[in-house]
């Protein structure tokens, strides 16, 4: 099997998928290592399907923008795959004045970096969408935002990535990273297998903290929990993306006729570990009471599946991208924080670039590694 | 289980079959021919098969079609079935109304 390749990227999530694509279009030789026995077996295929600027720290907002408006709508065609992105706007659904203050807030910040947002009031947002409860007072509305297909899109990359000559290996578990000659080289799994590369690519999601610490590099990130549930396919209801306030639910309606939702109990954090997401008994039954109070329709619908998954939480909310200063060679991709499926064409084409060519066309510098520091310096 | 698996690993090439037309997946009419095809674009586990086609995402959750998937992948792939692990079945084992999965508390206890 070979081991040496100009580009190792650790992580077969959509970051590492898509990263390895571009790298190889790019010409760049590539070995992608996936520690599960799946590809896309973390976030990449248990998320929303969410593709948003609306809502998102203006840090991140110029690169999930330039997303939208390069990659995404051409995506299916390029990857061969039906990633399923509709891109028909996103709600922000508020039903009281504080709900309308943390929207109102959210929405300045956004138009200030350029982002076409407003606020509309309840019979806009049942314009929009018709089948909205008459509880709901107020919404953001981003009409250039929209939802995708996160299991086809991950798959797509992968697919894409494999038959132009990535060589992916799976239940390869990285533990180790170690420099040759100050500069960053090997890579270690448990297996006992050792790959080497001029660059290597931390894309494992949580994982990357523990395997970052092998070379010094601490990156503040937690795990949470978040979950998930699918309901049998209905007749077609709308095409946008939803999310509220509170953030107790969000979803939309698939291709396919059945509604993903996401959202949460308000226990998360205080879960039992099993050490594999398992669906805690609480929540879905409170992400069903919250979606039947903004649709009184969905009441019968019924759920089919359940499931949860992991989140990368970055101390502050967004990613790490990007190269490290003490590491020559590394270059990071994680600490995405529950949301990194609709930026992840943009991150993983600029991160691509900056490989290749040193160079990125949206600034990475409030993403950079050593932007953390303490509360009082 | 964690298995060291090269997915650069060539397979026999695919040869169109006559029955590749037959549904295996009746919930979400998946056929023969495409769960092949899947296996040769790089789809090389039952988890990655399901996300990628929907096979045994439908009402029945796989409880009707699994083993003929499974058998079909495994034969492409030149191993034998018993190596693939199934796809994680995932609650509520039956489809269950939203109104009815939101009431989660027993008969006789109080509106919250
Ligand atoms: C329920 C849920 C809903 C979400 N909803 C949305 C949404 O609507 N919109 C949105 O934009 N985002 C959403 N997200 C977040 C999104 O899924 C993630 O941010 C995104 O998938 C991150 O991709 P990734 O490739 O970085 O991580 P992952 O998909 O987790 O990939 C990391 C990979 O690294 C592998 N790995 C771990 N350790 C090792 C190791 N030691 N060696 C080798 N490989 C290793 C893992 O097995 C995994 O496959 C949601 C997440 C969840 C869980």
């Amino acid at each position: 099997m070979r081991n040496t390749a100009e580009v190792i990227v650790i992580g077969g999530g959509i970051i590492g998928c898509a990263i390895s694509y571009y790298l190889v279009k790019k010409g760049a030789s590539v070995i992608c290592l996936e520690g599960s026995d799946h590809i896309g077996n973390g976030g990449s295929s248990r998320n929303g399907g969410g593709v948003r600027q609306s809502g998102r720290d203006p840090r991140e907002l110029p690169l999930v923008m330039y997303g939208i408006k390069h990659f995404w709508p051409t995506l299916s065609e390029e990857l061969e795959t039906d990633c399923e992105y509709h891109q028909d706007g996103n709600l922000r659904l508020g039903k009281t004045e504080k709900h309308k203050e943390i929207l109102t807030g959210l929405t300045e910040r956004a138009v200030k970096v350029g982002l076409d947002v407003r606020m509309i009031d309840g019979d806009e947002v049942r314009r929009i969408n018709p089948y909205l409860s008459e509880e709901v007072t107020c919404a953001s509305w981003c009409p250039t935002d929209g939802h995708a297909n996160p299991l086809t899109t991950t798959l797509g990359y992968y697919k894409t990535a494999r038959k132009l000559g990535v060589h992916f290996i799976t239940g390869e578990q990285v533990v180790e990273l170690k420099k040759v000659k100050g500069v960053l080289r090997k890579v270690v799994c448990a297996s006992g297998n050792v790959y080497e590369g001029e660059t290597v690519v931390l894309a494992a999601g949580y994982e990357s903290r523990r395997i970052a610490g092998t070379v010094g590099i601490d990156i503040p990130m937690q795990t949470a929990m978040l979950e998930a549930l699918v309901t049998e396919a209905q007749p077609h209801m709308f095409d946008q993306m939803l999310g509220t306030a509170e953030a107790d639910f969000y979803g939309h309606q698939t291709k396919h006729g059945s509604f993903v939702f996401g959202g949460s109990s308000g226990l998360e954090g205080f879960t039992k570990d099993n050490g594999t997401p398992v669906c805690y008994a609480k929540t879905a039954p409170c992400i069903c009471r919250g979606i039947i109070k903004y649709f009184p329709n969905l009441a019968d619908a019924k759920i089919v599946r359940t499931w949860a998954g992991w989140m990368d939480k970055c101390a502050d909310g967004v990613p790490v991208l990007g190269k490290v200063g003490e590491v020559p060679g590394l270059v990071l991709a994680c600490g995405f924080t529950g949301h990194g499926f609709g930026i992840a064409p943009a991150a993983a084409h600029q991160l691509a670039e900056l490989i290749i060519t040193g160079r990125t066309d949206v600034d990475l510098h409030d993403l950079r590694y050593d932007r953390f520091h303490a509360k009082i310096e | 289980m964690n298995t060291v698996n090269d997915r650069s690993r060539e397979l026999k090439p695919f040869v169109p079959s006559p029955d590749d037309d037959m549904l295996i997946c009746r919930c979400e009419e998946i056929t023969k021919g495409e769960i092949r095809k899947a296996v040769h674009e790089g789809m090389w586990t039952m988890t990655e098969i399901r996300r990628y086609l929907r096979t045994g995402m439908g009402l029945c959750q796989g409880q009707t079609c699994a083993k003929l998937v499974k058998a079909i992948v495994a034969r492409e792939l030149g191993v034998s079935p018993a190596q693939l692990e199934p796809a994680t079945s995932r609650a509520p084992m039956r489809p269950i109304e939203m109104r009815v999965f939101a009431n989660e508390r027993k008969e006789g206890q109080e509106d919250a």
